[in-house]
């Protein structure tokens, strides 16, 4: 098999060139993702994959920058460029939301689904610094806007049932648009047991079930005011986490905005939206369905956010400004209690987040400058001032363990710059980008207390006294069209100043059973993490196409160790079949061997593997509605394997043979 | 509001407020506010009242507040010189244990003040008497009372004989109210020079190291050893509590020489040390 399959990379690869397609904007996909049976105006995102019904993490990792992190079946953590949740801004529709979980159990991007969303943009380094500060990039998911234009009632169901796990999805959308009045509602439920890896080997603790509803409704109050209101509920129960030593009983979301649309007729500012938001989550994390454990658990979770943001889109001249005033306020509080085995003795208590409150307010602002035919210049600068407060004063004392130095609060001032100058011609793209940021340690680097990091199997301690962490970033992109044949670089490169990691405290013991040790964050002097992907496509025909992406990421830091969880060589090659109402396609994806492990940060080795997928699509027009048929098997040689990006080196999903039914009534 | 309908209500609210402060003089200050009774010991013509936050005895260290009362008059004497001695009565012999000379208590005019450190009691908490002496005037009394110590649950005193072949007395005092957080540990160190006497050790060093028996026996970073501290006779320390429950403070006592008394290293072999003390929160 592997011969077969260096065989086809050979080919693909000798006779096409490394390609990869840069897109200018920062929406990203994968070229696959271009040859569309169908494209509705709304949830574009849900019918270009491959499943109607797939999750946003699997659409996530269709991205080349992004790579999921996998703790189990559910709730992945997305990074891009290498860097995890902390050094990146996730939004929902611009609102900032965090998870409640000290383990990162619940990435933002679990507590929404794909029927809530119209598209999902990725910002790569400081492109993504829209709305909040970052350094690795931003990821926003947008909500759709409501839409009068008389449409009356649409109505569409999904269904959607997966081998390998047991899994069922099923989803309900109802939409009426008038003429002055808008409401949308959508519900969806997913269920799965535990998933085989490969040779049919059940991975333990692998379930979850969740469902989301979601209703928009919106109003048009004139020809240039509109406002609607949005509510997102999302809850996750009986979550397993086979990489964790625990579980999740609960994750709870309720994501709620008002927004107001202002949108004058010529004139300069084009659009005015201003939204305020709320949003709560709670997160439970327990151990009774663990039959061993060295001691029973229980750490929930709870973080709130309200904020505001304005924006203003401008055009004059050639200048197309973006205006971005926002503010938020967080409550993170997190707790651990352990129920002593010994009767006699009480419950052990800890405050793992001790009430941290977080105010931001920050501007943006963004110039597009088309100053020439095809020639653009686009900076930005986003300034913030972010201030911490530990509200609990036992949280005060608990740090000033570690830390005897600390206030109860700490301020500070962030900066984000972005210059990128792109050339743009009838077969060719060239794009150069300068940037510096900078960030605010996380609650969890800034205020955790011994949150316990099952990957390197270190307690970790925050030190509120970090500085910001900052980012020099240099990112190139090129493409190229010849006639059938596409090639296309992407390449960004970041410096970073006082890269937080965490740094083991000599003599101290781990509060949790069996662990190594204790880290304390600190800061690296600095960390170079530099990646590039090249990317082909080429049309063999009317109706065959090939595409294919190699990627190579590398990370080191000043004291000379690897950093965790770069991403190996990888590989990604397709052969495309296309017809009116009929596609197929054959996927390999493939990663090398990881060498540069980080096994100073507790990583090992992780082997190369590569499979193949096949998908297949149908679409069904008729007078009683259209039928959209999604159906192929993933992993169809039952690979048993694991990737970098899969914490303890859980092994993924074996072979699986799925099918989606997306029905639109008439 | 006309004037001559204010003036004399203006004049009622004053008269009103004179008649309150003439009664707030009469009211004598409560010193011992905050603090429950214990014992009330009658002698003839006073009565010795014993106080402390949780009206009882307890095996451990002991802070006491005292009053003496002149039964005639129902006041509370304010130039009384007291002294006390507590006993332990066993099978075959008596014993007393660690105390302070009885003193006057900060700003206060009837309250005195020390600490008695009851180091075992019997299962019904009976055993121990006290004998109060006590000078009024020039005349001396005395009162003997039988008491009772209440085993208090965890060891918050340890009494062990050291390798130098001297029983010693350890109490924690301090910290009452523990939290999550660096607290100050404060000991009470005193050596068993007879049954009816029990000196302060001085300027030996107590080596500290808490754990956590019900979570894989983890310790806590940045204590320190607890040092002699000549003001107040007690030692002082540092002490990490990373999270609310049952901690094991283990202890190794050295003498000024460095040489090791009592009390083991804790490693993965030796789960605690032989002499320790406990804490719950």
């Amino acid at each position: 098999m592997k011969k077969l399959i260096t065989i086809m990379l050979w080919i693909l690869f000798s006779s096409l060139g490394f390609s990869q397609e840069k897109k200018n904007e920062q929406k990203k996909d994968t070229t696959k993702l271009e040859e569309v049976v169908i494209k509705t105006r709304r949830k574009l995102s849900s019918y270009r994959q491959e499943k109607t019904l797939s999750s946003i993490d699997d659409y996530l990792e269709k991205s080349n920058n992004v790579t999921m992190i996998k703790r189990g079946n559910y709730a992945w953590e997305p990074t891009i460029n290498n860097m995890v949740s902390d050094r990146l801004v996730v939004t929902i529709d611009g609102m900032q939301i965090f998870g409640a979980c000290t383990d990162k159990m619940d990435p933002i991007t679990s507590y929404v689904d794909v029927s809530n969303l119209e598209k999902v943009t990725v910002g790569s380094g400081q492109e993504g610094t829209e709305n909040g500060h970052c350094v690795g990039g931003g990821i926003d998911l947008q909500l759709p806007t409501s839409k009068f234009n008389e449409s009356g009632l649409k109505t569409s169901a999904d269904l959607g049932y997966e081998t390998n796990g047991n899994f069922i999805a099923t989803g309900l959308d109802l939409e009426y648009s008038g003429q002055k009045f808008f409401i949308s509602a959508d519900g969806i439920f997913r269920k799965s047991e535990n998933y085989d890896a490969g040779n049919n080997l059940e991975v333990l603790y692998s379930q979850f079930q969740k469902y989301n509803i979601s209703l928009q409704s919106g109003y048009k109050i004139s020809e240039n005011h509109s406002v609607d209101a949005n509510i997102i509920y999302d809850r996750a129960t009986d979550v397993g986490y086979p990489a964790l030593p625990m579980d999740v009983s609960l994750a709870e979301a309720l994501i709620t905005s008002f927004t107001h649309n202002y949108k004058p007729e010529d004139k300069a500012l084009k659009t005015l939206e201003t939204k305020l938001y709320f949003n709560t989550i709670t997160h439970i994390m327990d151990d009774t369905k663990r039959p061993d454990v060295p001691i029973r658990m229980d750490m929930p979770g709870w973080s709130d956010t309200f904020g505001f943001y304005s924006k203003a889109d401008v055009l004059k001249g050639k200048h197309h400004f973006t205006f971005n005033l926002n503010g938020f306020y967080n409550k993170s509080l997190a707790e651990m209690t352990m129920f002593s085995n010994n009767p006699n003795e009480p419950d052990m208590f800890m405050y793992t987040w001790p009430d941290i409150r977080t105010l931001y307010s920050g501007i943006f602002v963004k110039d597009d400058w088309h100053f020439a035919d095809g020639k653009s210049l686009s900076s930005s600068v986003r300034l913030g001032y972010h201030t911490n407060r530990i509200a609990k004063e036992v949280g005060v004392e608990s740090l000033q363990i570690f830390h005897p130095n600390i206030d109860d609060q700490q301020s500070r001032f962030l900066m984000s710059l972005a210059s990128s100058y792109n050339i743009k011609k009838e077969d060719s793209n060239i794009a150069f980008g300068l940037g510096y940021g900078e960030r605010a340690p996380s609650v969890s680097e800034g205020y955790g207390f011994f949150l316990f990091n099952s990957f390197d199997n270190y307690d970790y301690i925050g030190n509120p006294n970090l500085k910001n962490e900052k980012a020099l970033e240099a990112n190139f992109s090129f493409s190229k069209t010849y006639d059938k044949f596409k090639i296309g670089l992407e390449s960004s490169y970041f410096y970073i100043m006082d890269y937080i990691i965490g740094d083991i405290a000599q003599n101290v013991s781990s509060m949790t059973i069996g662990a190594n040790g204790v880290r304390v964050y600190t800061a690296l002097d600095n960390a170079s993490i530099f990646d590039v992907y090249v990317n082909s496509s080429y049309t063999i025909s009317a109706r065959f196409s090939v595409n294919g992406t190699v990627g190579y990421n590398y990370g080191k830091g000043s004291n000379s160790e690897n950093l965790p969880l770069i991403r190996p060589f990888s590989y990604f090659a397709e052969l495309n079949y296309n017809k009116p109402k009929f596609n197929a396609s054959l996927q390999l994806d493939g990663n090398g061997n990881q060498s540069n492990y980080s096994s100073f940060y507790g990583e090992n080795e992780t082997a190369s593997y590569a499979i193949l997928n096949l998908n297949l699509g149908n679409a069904f027009y008729g007078e009683k509605g259209r039928t959209i048929l999604k159906y192929g098997i993933e992993n169809i040689l039952d690979a048993n394997y694991s990737t970098y990006a899969d914490w303890n080196n859980i092994p993924r999903q074996g072979r699986n043979f799925y099918i989606n039914i997306s029905y639109v009534f008439p | 509001m006309k004037l001559k309908y204010i003036l004399p209500l203006v004049l009622l609210v004053l008269v009103f407020s004179c008649s309150t402060d003439d009664d707030d003089n009469t009211n004598p200050v409560n010193e011992v506010e905050g603090l429950l009774l214990v014992k009330e010991i009658v002698n003839g013509n006073q009565t010795i009242e014993l106080f402390n936050k949780k009206g009882m005895f307890e095996t451990g260290y002991n802070e006491i507040s005292i009053r003496l009362k002149d039964n005639t008059t129902d006041t509370y004497y304010e130039d009384a010189i007291l002294s006390w001695m507590p006993i332990m009565q066993m099978p075959t012999m008596q014993h007393s244990c660690p105390k302070s000379a009885i003193t006057k208590a900060d700003g206060k005019d009837t309250v005195y003040k020390g600490f008695i450190i009851y180091q075992m009691t019997n299962i019904d908490s009976s055993g121990w008497s006290l004998t109060l002496d006590y000078t009024i005037d020039g005349m001396d009394y005395s009162v003997t009372e039988t008491i009772n110590v209440m085993q208090y649950e965890n060891q918050n005193v340890a009494s062990f004989m050291a390798s130098d072949d001297s029983r010693y007395i350890l109490a924690l005092i301090e910290p009452k109210d523990p939290s999550i957080a660096i607290n100050e540990m404060k000991v009470g160190l005193f050596k068993m020079q007879n049954m009816m006497t029990f000196p302060v050790v001085e300027d030996y060093t107590i080596a500290l190291d808490p754990r956590m028996p019900g979570m894989g026996n983890h310790s806590s970073p940045n204590n320190t050893d607890l040092t002699y501290n000549s003001v107040d006779n007690f030692y002082f320390g540092d002490l990490s509590l990373t999270m609310t429950g049952y901690w094991k403070l283990n202890l190794k006592l050295m003498n000024s020489g460095d040489e090791v008394l009592k009390g083991e290293d804790v490693t993965e072999e030796n789960e605690a040390s032989s002499l320790y003390l406990e804490l719950e929160f």
